[in-house]
């Protein structure tokens, strides 16, 4: 590793510049950082247990320099690339059908329940 | 290959400056690559609809009118929910790009450094200059989210942010700058070729090259040619030296110099000077002063290509103006929004190129195609960022000819 620096501090060094507060409430903006974050590095394990998976079923044995250095071919790349779409779908379904609403707004589910309690 | 999936990172060419990714380093990149790409455009999408169907209106019922300027969406927008969370997801992806870049570059900076140190003795490219000053606008915020800028060492000597940069450019961009990020240069070189087929440019100047990606396709696409690529940041130019030695470009120097100040070379010296993704980093004084000094030393009958995102102009919707302005508010790119408000046609007409001599030209990146799918674009296109940009340029006339007697 590297000499003289703590390449673990160093690496979290933040840009100047003042930073927006996107919400209100401070604590949102750290949360927003921290699941974010956790969602990438679960992207990251799930794309390591594909690799360990396509050695495992290529040769039966692995070894930590190969999972290192596995570069996908194009069709498991693609095959990878789709799956870490559909997992970005999944935890961004909230966002994502707020959008939806937006384009096809409903009422608030009180009307329906007054529109069809009346005959 | 799927054509809306982006390839994976490991389709990058490992150039010998480049950091090594482990696994997981890559596999994050992949994360960003993709999570971008759904920002822009699946959620994207929200921030229109929350404008026409709630944040307009309000706007109207308050004043009366609409909009007459993208600052007054911004502010209306700035309060608006849906858009708070969608800006919140896009700087927390930029921030954790620069942290999974940094960790990559910082762990193997001893490699990294004794690396760049060994082509750089040994190629003559590389051309330091520590009496360069760095530009206010360079220093007052770290241009976007790059801890560090372009301009800071880790410690004396170092390649870190240079490294970063190259590191990491491919999330952003959702791998639409090809295998070595180059798109945009190999585009130019093409366009030259295409447009001007027996053009022999002997010298030319690159001014704000950054790591090279755009000015080292212009050596290799000219290879008679001796290409200058300036740059004021050291640590950055370190990097991009090795770079270029280590994909084996001989025809090309980095040298520390700011555009502001080209005296070092003599009037009419280059036959083509460069901008790529530049104008849009510096300041109000400092944009027209290397626009005059570029024109100085241009050649007549030379080339000059200012590659940028498109300029506003009253044609553009004051909604994709806003859009397309977040990175100034939101990415530290204090001149973005300003630089693209202004006629850059007037401003280069005042610096010496007329509006005659004047031409803007539409450039896409020339990529791979069997591995680098087109940048989204329209509805997707993650604005600002998108692989299609405008060449503000100009041939600059010969002098007029002294009629004979
Ligand atoms: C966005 S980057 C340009 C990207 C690069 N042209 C490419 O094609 O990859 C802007 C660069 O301009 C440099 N820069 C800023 N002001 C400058 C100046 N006055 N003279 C020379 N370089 C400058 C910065 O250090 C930074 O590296």
């Amino acid at each position: 590793m590297t000499e003289g620096i703590d390449w673990i501090a160093r690496s979290g060094a933040r840009a100047k510049g003042r930073r927006p507060a996107f919400f209100e409430e401070p604590a949102l903006d750290r949360l927003y950082s921290l699941t974010l974050a956790l969602a990438a590095e679960l992207s990251a394990t799930r794309e390591r247990l594909d690799t360990v998976e396509r050695l495992l079923a290529a040769g039966g044995s692995l070894n930590r320099e190969d999972i290192e250095n596995f570069a996908p071919d194009r069709a498991a790349g693609d095959e990878r690339g789709e799956a870490t779409r559909a997992y970005s779908a999944r935890i961004m379904r909230g966002f994502q059908q707020e959008v939806e609403a937006m384009e096809q707004p409903d009422p608030p589910i009180m009307d329906w329940v007054e529109k069809l309690s009346v005959s | 290959m799927k054509q809306d999936l982006p390839p994976p990172y490991t389709a990058l060419t490992r150039h010998p400056m480049m950091p090594r990714t482990s696994h997981d380093e890559a596999a994050r990149f992949n994360f960003l690559t993709l999570f971008n790409r759904y920002v822009s455009g699946t959620l994207g999408a929200g921030n229109k609809l929350a404008y026409e169907t709630r944040v307009l209106p309000a706007f109207r019922a308050e004043h009366g009118r609409d909009p007459e300027h993208r600052y007054e969406i911004r502010d209306a927008m700035n309060r608006d929910p849906f858009h708070r969370m969608w800006s919140a997801l896009k700087r927390n992806s930029m921030e954790m790009r620069h942290m999974n870049g940094r960790q990559t570059v910082l762990r193997q900076l001893d490699e990294l450094d004794a690396q760049a140190r060994q082509f750089n003795e040994h190629s003559g490219l590389l051309e330091l200059d520590a009496s360069i000053a760095q530009p206010v606008y360079q220093t007052c915020v770290d241009i976007h989210c790059q801890p560090g800028g372009y301009h800071t060492e880790e410690r004396p000597g170092d390649v870190t942010v240079g490294a970063n940069y190259d590191v990491g450019l491919f999330a952003t961009v959702g791998g639409a700058l090809g295998a070595l990020n180059d798109g945009g240069g190999q585009a130019l070189v093409a366009w030259a070729k295409a447009n001007k087929p027996d053009w022999q440019p002997e010298r030319i100047l690159d001014i704000g090259c950054t790591v090279g990606h755009n000015a080292v396709p212009i050596a290799q696409g000219f290879p008679d040619a001796e290409v200058i690529a300036i740059d004021t940041a050291g640590p950055t130019l370190r990097y991009a030296a090795a770079r270029a030695a280590g994909l084996g470009v001989k025809n090309i120097k980095f040298v520390q110099a700011n555009g502001e100040d080209l005296s070092r070379y003599p009037d009419n010296h280059f036959d083509w000077v460069q901008t790529t993704m530049f104008l849009h980093e510096l300041s109000a004084t400092a944009m027209p002063n290397i626009l005059r000094e570029a024109h100085r030393v241009l050649k007549p009958g030379g080339l000059i290509l200012h590659v940028e995102q498109p300029q506003y102009g009253p044609d553009m919707p004051l909604f994709e103006q806003f859009m397309r302005d977040w990175d100034a508010f939101n990415n530290n790119e204090p001149f973005w929004s300003a630089m693209h408000g202004v006629e850059l046609e007037d401003v280069m007409a005042d610096c010496g190129f007329s509006h005659a001599e004047q031409f803007v030209v539409g450039v896409r990146a020339v990529v791979d195609p069997t591995i680098f799918p087109p940048s989204p674009e329209g509805e997707a296109e993650d604005y600002g960022r998108a692989a299609v940009w405008n060449a503000y340029g100009a041939w600059k006339a010969a002098p007029a000819q002294e009629l004979a007697a």
